[in-house]
This record gives C-alpha cells, sequence and structure tokens, in this order.
C-alpha cells in the first residue's frame, strides 16, 4: 500500500487552488507537506479525505479510490483525515468524541479496545474523559483530535496543522507523539504544516508546495540541507 | 389558592403540546438548518391519518403510534425529496439560504389543499378516549380530566425516551455531532445526509404527536384550514425560538413556560390578550437573550 497522486488539479470557483501536484507516500512512512499560506496545502488535504472534489487527476491508497466517494466511506477504507484547527466537537465531551470516530465500526469489542489504547497515549485525555472539549486547553484538543481519528482505526492519517496557535514546548510533545504513532503503529502519516522546520525534523520524506504546485521534494533531511528550502521556509 | 392550581394545570398541560411540536421544529433546525412551517401541515395531516386510524381500529392507542409512524416517513419523505434539493442548489444568489425556508411555506399550503382534497373541506371529529370530565377535589372539579392527565403522561413519556435516544445511544450520539459540526462528524465516518433524514423523521413524529394529542385533548374537531393547527405552529414555533432553538431541553422549558405564561394571562386578565402576550414575549426574550433559555454561545463554530 502507498499513497500515489498524480497530476492532481483542484479550483476553488474560478480559482485554481492545486494546478498538476504529483507526489507518492510509501507505507509506514511520515510525509510532511510544507509551504507557505496559500500554497494549497489544507486544499490538498481535503480533496484526499473527499470533502473537495479534484478537477483532474488521480489520487490512490493502495487501490482506493481516494477521489471517489465521500468522507464517511473514505474512514471505513481506513483513511482518517484531522482537519484544521482542532477538529474536536466541542459541544460533546471528551469520550463522545473518542466514540464519535469508532460508531461505525462493528465490532465493539475492538473499539473498546483502541480506546483504551487511545487513552494510554494520551494520559490528559483519559483525566478527563466526562469533561466537555471545550474546556480543555489547544495541545489537549488536538490531542483529542488525533485520538478521535485513531479511533476509526486508520492506515492513513492525514494531518492538518496539528502545531496551530500552540505553545513552542506544546508543539514539540505533539509532533514526538505522531513520530511515536507512525513507529509503534505503522500508520502512514501526510502532515501538513506551516512550521516547516518541527516537520521535517520529525519526517521522512518531504512535499514543498507553493502556489499550488510542487516547488521540490525528496527526503526531509535533504530538504532540510537544501541551501534554497533553508532560505525560502525554514528563515536562515 | 384553586384558581392558581387550575392555571398550573392548565398551562403544563398545553404547554406539554406545544414541547412536542417545539421539539420537532428544534430537530428539523439542527439537522439542516431549516425552520419548517410546514410542520403544522404535517401534523394535520399526521392527524387525518391517525382519525382514519382511529376509524378503522376503533383504538386511539393503537392509531397515535401508527400515525406517528407515517408522519415520520412523511417527514423523511418531505427531507430526501424537497429538501435535500434545495438546500443543494441554494447556495448562490440573493435568497440563497432561505429557499428551504420559502419552500415550506409552500408546502404547508400544498398540504392543506391535498388534506382537502382527500377528505374533504368538512370538520371531522375524533372521538377522546378518555373522559374529558375534570377531577374532583372535595366539591371543586379542578382542570384536569383523566384525557389531561393521559396527555401529559404520553408528552413526559416522549420526552424521557428522546433524551434517553439523545444522550445514552449511538444514534443520538451521531445526531448530536451532526447538528453540531457535521464536517467533523463526516469526518469521523458518520453518514450524515442519513442522519439529517432520521433528524427529519423524529421530527415528524413528534409533529403527529402533538397534532393528534391536541385534538382528542381540545375540541376534538379538525379541518383543513384548522385555526388550531395554525396557533398550533406558531406556540411551537414561539416556544422553540425562547428556549434557544438549538437544545430539545430548552425547547420543552420554553413550551412550559409559554403554557404558564398564556395560562395566568387567560384567567387573571383576559382570553383575548393572550396572542399580543405570546408575541411579546417572544419578542422581549429576542430583546433581552436573543441565544434564549438554553442557548448555544456567540460565535459558535461552524
Amino acid at each position: 500500500m502507498s499513497l500515489v497522486v498524480k497530476d492532481l488539479i483542484v479550483d476553488h470557483g474560478a480559482i485554481r487552488a492545486i494546478s498538476g501536484v504529483s507526489f507518492t507516500v510509501e507505507t509506514g512512512k511520515l510525509s510532511a507537506v510544507i509551504g507557505a499560506n496559500g500554497a494549497g496545502k489544507s486544499t490538498l488535504l481535503r480533496t484526499l479525505s473527499g470533502l473537495n472534489k479534484a478537477t483532474e487527476g488521480t489520487a490512490h491508497w493502495g487501490d482506493h479510490n481516494l477521489l471517489h466517494g465521500k468522507p464517511e466511506s473514505h474512514v471505513r477504507s481506513g483513511v482518517s483525515h484531522v482537519s484544521e484547527g482542532k477538529s474536536v466537537v466541542a459541544e460533546l465531551t471528551v469520550e463522545e468524541n473518542l466514540d464519535l470516530g469508532a460508531l461505525w465500526r462493528r465490532n465493539k469489542k475492538e473499539a473498546a479496545e483502541t480506546k483504551q489504547q487511545v487513552v494510554e497515549l494520551f494520559p490528559r485525555l483519559g483525566e478527563r474523559l466526562e469533561q466537555r472539549a471545550d474546556t480543555l486547553s489547544g495541545g489537549e484538543r488536538q490531542m483529542l483530535a488525533i485520538g478521535r481519528a485513531l479511533m476509526s482505526k486508520p492506515n492513513l492519517l492525514l494531518l492538518d496543522e496539528p502545531s496551530l496557535g500552540l505553545a513552542p514546548l506544546v508543539i514539540e510533545q505533539i509532533f514526538q507523539t505522531i513520530r511515536g504513532i507512525v513507529d509503534s503503529m505503522g500508520l502512514t502519516v501526510v502532515l501538513v504544516e506551516q512550521n516547516a522546520m518541527g516537520a521535517l525534523k520529525i519526517a521522512d520524506t518531504a512535499v514543498v508546495l507553493n502556489l499550488g504546485n510542487v516547488a521540490t521534494s525528496g527526503s526531509a533531511a535533504d530538504l532540510i540541507a537544501d541551501p534554497a528550502v533553508r532560505a525560502a521556509y525554514l528563515g536562515y | 389558592m384553586i384558581q392558581f392550581f387550575n392555571m398550573l394545570l392548565i398551562g403544563i398541560g398545553a404547554g406539554s403540546i406545544y414541547a412536542l411540536m417545539a421539539i420537532a421544529m428544534v430537530l428539523v433546525w439542527r439537522s439542516t438548518r431549516v425552520i419548517n412551517f410546514a410542520q403544522a401541515g404535517m401534523a394535520l395531516l399526521s392527524t387525518y391519518i391517525g382519525f382514519e386510524l382511529v376509524q378503522r381500529t376503533g383504538n386511539f392507542w393503537i392509531a397515535l403510534p401508527l400515525a406517528m409512524v407515517l408522519g415520520a416517513v412523511v417527514s423523511a419523505l418531505v427531507e430526501i425529496l424537497l429538501i435535500r434539493t434545495l438546500i443543494k442548489h441554494s447556495t448562490t444568489g440573493p435568497v440563497a439560504g432561505i429557499v428551504p425556508i420559502i419552500a415550506t411555506l409552500g408546502l404547508l399550503g400544498l398540504i392543506r389543499a391535498i388534506i382537502g382534497m382527500i377528505w374533504g373541506n368538512q370538520d371531522i371529529q375524533i372521538q377522546p378516549p378518555l373522559s374529558k370530565v375534570g377531577f374532583k377535589i372535595g366539591d371543586e372539579t379542578i382542570a384536569l380530566s383523566p384525557m389531561n392527565l393521559l396527555v401529559l403522561l404520553t408528552v413526559l413519556g416522549m420526552v424521557l425516551v428522546l433524551g434517553f435516544i439523545f444522550q445514552k445511544t449511538s444514534l443520538g450520539l451521531s445526531l448530536r455531532a451532526s447538528a453540531y459540526s457535521p464536517e467533523i462528524a463526516q469526518l469521523a465516518g458518520i453518514r450524515v445526509g442519513m442522519i439529517r433524514t432520521i433528524g427529519w423523521a423524529i421530527a415528524g413524529a413528534a409533529g403527529a404527536a402533538a397534532g393528534l394529542l391536541q385534538t382528542v385533548n381540545g375540541t376534538g374537531v379538525v379541518s383543513p384550514d384548522s385555526l388550531e393547527f395554525s396557533l398550533l405552529l406558531t406556540f411551537g414555533f414561539i416556544a422553540a425560538v425562547i428556549g434557544g432553538l438549538e437544545s430539545l431541553p430548552g425547547a420543552v422549558l420554553g413550551a412550559v413556560v409559554l403554557g404558564l405564561v398564556l395560562a395566568a394571562v387567560q384567567i387573571y386578565i383576559s382570553g383575548t390578550l393572550v396572542f399580543m402576550v405570546a408575541f411579546a414575549l417572544l419578542l422581549l426574550v429576542l430583546l433581552v437573550r436573543p441565544q434564549g433559555f438554553i442557548g448555544a454561545k456567540a460565535g459558535r463554530r461552524a
């Protein structure tokens, strides 16, 4: 299984948000998608999870066509998306948010086991199961959003700016957790980030988007060393 | 003293039926962001279906649940055949957001006309299943009859069942998540389209119960242009709005408050002021507490 995106074009009305993007992510790898505001990063993820419609091109996860069908069917094929801005339902409790991700799963015993794993991964959530999600701190909300996605037992996880609006220490913690998820659960992760340095440090490979095009791509280590990438995205 | 006690009984009795209507409006609003003015028409149709079922089975307590099921089916079909398409097509243009709401007004007229075609425009009469003579305490007859009591208990039962479904079941969690954040619900794997239809179906069942119970609790007489059903819609709508429009407990609270206020006006001041007070209460709540008794916070996230 690998994620293969080929010549993807996405339009927002008259505006072309993504104009011919191709890249591949091997299974079990963490790939960062970095780039400035408006480069099309979020649109790319939203298209892969079925929230946005593609104009042209193809995108497959293994033999599952990501450009066909709604988000709720992609979830059933192992693709979970954590959308931008702490994607939790503020009015529900922490536990309800977690349960939400597993409602579609038939095997309730397995779902309960997954919840146990998620709570072990994020003990802070375990202590706050009865609290409403809008009482959590920014970092805890992001953990809850990732936890909710894990409850669907994905093998491809799409993360949109998990560092957004968080304190540096918390960002570090979230990034380490994401790396840990990839290493321990064998998940494949596409991580969209404005925090380019933080993302590149934990990623295996990376794609740099600029105005809807792939500016450059390669192994994360190579990109960190690339003077052009350093100047444009890492700020030194 | 007995007058005050009667006021409470009348207020809570009327409020309980407004509550069912308000619940129906809130459920539709939460699932599709539509104010369903056709709710009165759908309740009226269910009441006629109930009338037909009472005729055939001779038993009101069989007719009521059957009419609720059929009311749910009608409501679900309205969502699938009409509202879904209208919402899809009304994303641009000057009247974009309100097209489905205007359509429900059209549907209200259409349903009344269809009822007239099928059952005729004359009044029909549904026999109350129980006595409507008030209980006696000592020498005083109080404003609570066996019929009133059963209506109250039936509504209470329905509210408790709905509360259980919403708070304790997977379906309830899906309904709540889809109402608050449809996109996140979708990303979590919930079939939001189907959940919307189920929201409409439950609303249809609640509306059917409101229509039938109000009819047997009141005069027992209905016609296609029934004033009682227009009032039911108006008071249900006011109750839903003052309750916050987002919350089921809010709808019930709004309905009981409205019922009590109107009963007080009727008993202590004058029956002719009931309308004025109902609308004044609506305006007052909108001015002072626009989010309603139990409304969502301002700036709710999408």
